[in-house]
């Protein structure tokens, strides 16, 4: 049996936000884009148990996370190095931020721990609701939003420096300032 | 990308990190130099707009990341995949 040609459409809608988040898990894009076409291969081969009408991106991104604990996340060791090396995953120039306070941003968001960063994304930036984001990591709703807020403080704490910066001091005075109140 | 188009409905989503409170007291702006609207010194509000300015740039820059790859579309070889699986019986 072919598949439905609206569901096919649906998961491809779904794939460049797929690859955005399994790049955030992966921290590299090769094996973000290994993961993703694992998570196609298990879909299609499943879908069958896919409801129509019911949310796919939901879906795919539950599979693809699904795949990624169970397999990726294995090799810790690599996902601390990714987890490290995330900030250099992705090259952007935002026209509105400063490319120096965006290499600070993404800085701070690797040092967030993995639950933490999952959350923040499904919600902030893939744009699911709390409910979906909770289906999608398996826990509570109330898990989700305690993930999210705690997300944001560690990134607001993390970047409480650079706000500093905005109101005066030049780039060597916080440097000295961020050394001062490490030690 | 052709009838690969219906990729950038994605983008269309809606953000859920927007359900901070808006601060109706002054223009929404992201720029801390930005006086106050009713002139007071700014000294004593500055943590509370620095916590604000922060969370709002904290959304703005999660989306600009994301987005950077979301712009990417649907890689060619991952549309390959998809057709070929979605025509096999």
């Amino acid at each position: 049996m072919k598949l439905d040609p609206a569901i096919r459409d649906q998961v491809l809608a779904t794939v460049p936000s797929l690859r955005a988040f399994a790049i955030s898990l992966c921290g590299n894009i090769d094996r973000a884009d290994d993961l993703v076409q694992e998570t196609l291969l298990r879909a299609l081969s499943h879908i069958d148990s896919f409801e129509p009408g019911t949310n796919m991106p939901a879906w795919l991104f539950t599979i693809l996370r699904n795949l990624f604990r169970s397999e990726y996340r294995k090799r810790r060791r690599e996902v601390e190095d990714a987890e490290g090396r995330y900030a250099e995953t992705l090259k952007s120039h935002p026209e509105q931020t400063g490319r120096v306070e965006f290499e600070e941003f993404r800085t701070a968001l690797a040092k967030l721990p993995q639950d933490q960063r999952e959350a923040l994304i499904l919600v902030g930036a893939s744009g699911f609701s709390y409910e979906d984001a909770a289906s999608i990591c398996g826990c509570a709703v109330g898990t989700i939003k305690s993930r999210v807020n705690r997300a944001r403080t560690r990134l607001a704490d993390l970047l409480a420096i650079d706000s500093v910066d905005d109101f005066g001091p030049d780039r060597a005075t916080r440097a000295v300032l961020a050394g001062g109140g490490r030690s | 990308m052709g009838d690969w188009e219906k990729a950038d409905q994605m983008k269309n989503r809606r953000t859920n990190l927007e359900t901070v409170p808006p601060d109706t007291d002054r223009p929404d702006s992201d720029k801390p130099e930005a006086a106050h609207p009713m002139g007071r010194p700014s000294t004593p509000h500055k943590e509370a707009r620095l916590g604000r300015e922060v969370q709002a740039r904290i959304g703005q820059q999660l989306r600009a990341m994301y987005d950077e790859v979301v712009n990417q579309g649907v890689p060619p070889h991952i549309a390959d995949l998809i057709r070929r699986l979605s025509d096999q019986d």
